[in-house]
């Protein structure tokens, strides 16, 4: 049973004069109040057996290959259907019907033939839009069973109509070219070509109209423009790969009782000492960031001189002849880690490790110090190996080596592998203050600020211009207390803000 | 002949209701020669999905010409672990790409000519086209002995491929095109189109390897320009069109709206991994550990390019059983690469008991099934 919408003549004064004319006929009376129903899909639609129409050059089978389609699914004309291959040719099935797809007659990688149905389609009859629809309570049979109106009738699909309204053009002006007189998406498409002497795309025109006014003596309902509605749909889909693991990894993470501690290291000394530095690095083929300084001054800070043998041979830092292209936004790190180790030669807790259960404690004595990196893939945290036994140019030459091959996706298994302690530069991409994660099963991790110029005084209280970076630590707070930590960050600090020491140290 | 041309104009009058056309201000001929300015084999790919999507080719048939900084095409339909090497293609920095089009497995280099044949359903005919090149090269060098095959390859002295065919059929239009190889490096296409994965089980297309030769090897004259002219003057004339080549920018947009989108949608690693056919391994491989051999077992299924079903068996003394179902169950919705394998198993890592012989046989079993990535 249908319901159709007609416009009144007479109570069209808060329509637009061009509005869509679905029916030039009026005169049709509810006896009931309510003007707007909901129709049912069961409705004079006709399942229709779509069959393989010929694809030339004699071919008389195919096989398919993918479904873009499955039953139940709504299609429109155009649409893509399935693809089948024949003889090193692919060919893309388009749907000749708007409807749902009721069944399907072949899987993949069966042999369909030509002539043969492909799929049936339940056509939409004379359904209508659902979205102008405001749901009210069922009405009886007896006034839906006498509503068709007068005359001629205009077949199109709630997709036709809506591209004629939006394109203001009355459904009654158009020649349907479908079956029966049906006006198809192709009619709208040329009746707009020659109106306008060029082809257009439509527009989505979203017209706001008054609601309707109530009709206190129950004439014909009119049709009104529905208000912008957002028809954007949530989309659920399961966790996988990467992103599982690292549920799972941060997971176990966050079972460590973390507490922060965060400073402001005043750069402005390193910034001047890195202009130096940076066109004797280039010259060799580097580019040097502020990196290595802050690794190596962490691995410094032993005065007592804990030599902790490392068990492995340093690495074959390769040098590169020609200068790497860093991507922009790329951490200025080699200074920043080379402080870490020298810090960390005198908090060695700081790179310790401990078991799952917290009942063993290891003291590991390479400094591999990772450096968080963002990939198109994801969170990547390669490590520099042995820090302690490095110069800053061979930190720099490794964190280069890093970042090109984790912009290429090419980071293997041992540049992964063996991390003893963690720097994230968040502050390339920007931010100030953090609240970094530990990765397990290290206790310690630095989140690193971007750098910002900013007023600051002097020893003189001279008023400066200082470059000044935010870092934010992160502790495991079963082995390392904050006292701890904050040494450990001053002496990191005194390093960076005073770079002369870290030469005094160095080994 | 290669005259750079303000296709706008000329475009517009065969663009059908997608573009908006500025109107008409010359006459058209019946047809098109054009060329690609640029040797991204995404962008020249996607060049030929905008012409079959948005042009009219109704009594105006297209020919276009475009070569391809190394590369590998695998057909729509195909299997790229089955069809090329890509831990070597990786190495080399050799780009994949998917065509839209069936058919199998190709190497594109600059000394390789593509050819694109464009026309409306109705006139798609492949041997026409194929006759076509076959009089073009004969016109240049007559002794040549060149000739199409039922399975529509051409044949140089009745031995050697040296032009394979692909074609896409849509609702209105349809393109065919082929390659034709000039001055390609043969030895390296060798190596790049010899897979060394083993244990694949599939339905995907297969590719079916041939001999191959390059027609500057049969005679020097025969180069990439005077292969491209001869085409498109044999071209011009069989459609009494003019003989001007006109050359284009896969990435003008106002040439070409929308066109750097299909450029993007190629690159992407569901477009061209993901719309693999359903497909399972099932191999194995020895890994060697303080001096004894252990056989691990891999039985993958793999779907829409992610594993669906995973099983790598190793021996419950090497590796614990929870250790290696962990394993498996963490690889099921992951992609199947290696990259993304490497960052998977590396975090994952960190959920593990911190024990030094444990953490290098993960390492040495990770890598073991990266390499049948």
């Amino acid at each position: 049973i249908c319901v159709r919408y007609f416009q009144t003549c007479g109570n069209v004064h808060v329509l637009k004069p061009n509005y869509v004319c679905f029916f030039g006929y009026p005169s049709f009376k509810y006896s009931h109040p309510h003007h707007f129903l909901k129709t049912t899909a069961a409705l004079r639609g006709q399942v229709v057996q779509f069959k393989l129409s010929d694809i030339g050059e004699g071919i008389r089978e195919v096989t398919v290959k993918e479904w873009y389609v499955k039953e139940g699914d709504t299609v429109s004309q155009f649409d893509s259907i399935c693809e089948v291959q024949s003889d090193k040719a692919s060919v893309t099935i388009t749907s000749r019907y708007d409807g749902v797809i009721k069944k399907l007659y072949y899987n993949l990688d069966d042999i369909a033939y030509v002539g043969k149905p492909l799929v049936d389609i339940e056509t939409e009859a004379l359904k209508d839009s659902e979205e102008d629809v405001v749901e009210t309570p069922a009405v009886s049979h007896d006034e839906h069973t006498h509503q068709e109106i007068k005359g001629r009738k205009t077949l199109a699909t709630p997709a036709v109509r809506r591209l004629a309204m939006e394109n203001n053009i009355k459904l009654s002006e158009v020649v349907g070219s479908g079956k029966d007189g049906r006006i198809l998406k192709e009619d709208i498409l040329n009746y707009l070509e020659k109106q306008t002497g060029a082809i257009l795309p439509p527009s989505p025109k979203v017209e706001i109209m008054p609601p309707p006014p109530k009709p206190k003596d129950m004439t014909v309902p009119i049709l009104v423009s529905k208000p912008p509605v957002f028809t954007g749909k949530d989309k659920t889909e399961p966790i996988k790969g990467f992103q599982k693991a690292m549920v799972k990894t941060m997971s176990a993470a966050l079972k460590i009782p973390h507490f922060g501690y965060c400073d402001e290291i005043d750069l402005t000394e390193l910034v001047k000492l890195r202009e130096e530095l940076k066109p004797i690095a280039f010259a060799r083929g580097i580019k040097l960031s502020f990196m290595p300084f802050f690794l190596k001054a962490k691995q410094q800070m032993n005065p007592k001189g804990n030599r902790m043998m490392a068990r492995k041979m340093p690495r074959k830092v390769k040098q590169s002849c020609s200068p790497p292209t860093l991507q922009t936004g790329q951490p200025p790190t080699t200074t920043i880690e080379l402080a870490a180790s020298l810090g960390l030669l005198q908090f060695p807790i700081l790179n310790a490790s401990v078991d799952e259960n917290c009942q063993n404690i290891t003291y590991k004595a390479s400094h591999n110090i990772g450096i968080a990196m963002d990939t198109e893939q994801g969170l990547i945290v390669p490590n520099v190996k042995n820090v302690q036994i490095c110069s800053i140019f061979d930190i720099a030459t490794e964190l280069n080596r890093l970042q090109k091959l984790g912009s290429v996706g090419q980071l293997g298994t041992t540049d992964l592998t063996g991390g003893t302690f963690t720097l994230s530069n968040i502050g390339s991409i920007g931010g100030t203050f953090a609240k970094p994660v530990i990765m397990p099963p290290e206790v310690a991790i630095g989140a690193l600020g971007s750098i910002k110029a900013i007023p600051r005084f002097n020893q003189k209280g001279e008023v400066y211009k200082a470059q000044i970076m935010n870092v934010s630590w992160s502790a495991d707070h079963r082995v390392i207390d904050g006292a701890t930590m904050s040494r450990f960050s001053n002496l990191w600090k005194s390093y960076l803000e005073n770079p002369a020491f870290m030469l005094l140290d160095l080994k | 002949m290669l005259i750079p041309f303000s296709m706008k104009n000329c475009f517009q009058l065969l663009c059908n209701c997608q573009i908006p056309a500025a109107g008409f201000k010359k006459t058209v001929k019946n047809g098109l020669i054009l060329q690609s300015v640029s040797n991204d084999v995404y962008q020249n790919l996607a060049v030929e999905d905008w012409i079959h999507d948005h042009m009219n080719l109704e009594g105006k048939p297209v020919l276009f010409f475009w070569r391809n900084s190394p590369s590998v095409v695998i057909g729509r339909h195909q299997n790229p672990w089955q069809e090329c090497n890509l831990n070597l293609m990786r190495e080399e920095g050799i780009k994949l790409a998917r065509r839209r089009s069936g058919g199998g497995t190709v190497y594109h280099d600059m000394g390789n000519i593509n050819l694109t044949f464009f026309t409306t359903k109705k006139k798609y005919d492949r041997m026409e086209n194929l006759k076509l090149i076959v009089r073009a090269l004969n016109a240049v060098q007559p002794q040549l002995d060149v000739q199409a095959t039922k399975r529509f390859d051409l044949l140089l002295d009745g031995q050697f491929k040296i032009s394979g065919t692909a074609s896409k059929i849509g609702r209105t239009t349809a393109y065919h095109h082929c390659t034709l190889l000039c001055s390609t490096d043969g030895t390296f296409l060798s190596s790049l189109l010899k897979s060394p994965y083993q244990g694949i089980r599939s339905n995907a297309t297969a590719s079916i390897p041939s001999l191959v030769k390059n027609l500057l090897e049969k005679d020097p004259t025969l180069t990439c320009e005077v292969l491209m002219n001869a085409v498109a003057t044999e071209y011009a004339a069989y459609h009494q069109i003019d003989n001007h080549i006109h050359l284009i920018n896969p990435k003008d947009e106002t040439l070409f709206p929308g066109i750097n989108s299909k450029a993007k949608e190629l690159q992407t690693w569901e477009w061209i991994y993901g719309k693999t056919p359903k497909f399972s391994i099932n191999t194995s491989f020895h890994v060697l550990y303080e001096q004894s051999h252990l056989e691990i077992k891999v039985f993958i299924d793999i779907k829409n390019g992610r594993i669906e079903i995973c099983n790598i068996e190793a021996p419950d003394h090497w590796l614990p059983l929870e250790i290696r179902d962990k394993l498996n169950s963490s690889l099921i919705g992951s992609k199947f690469c290696p990259t993304e394998t490497t960052m998977l198993t590396n975090i994952l890592l960190r959920t593990c008991p911190q024990d030094h012989k444990l953490n290098s046989k993960w390492n040495i079993l990770c890598e073991k099934i990266k390499g049948i990535m």
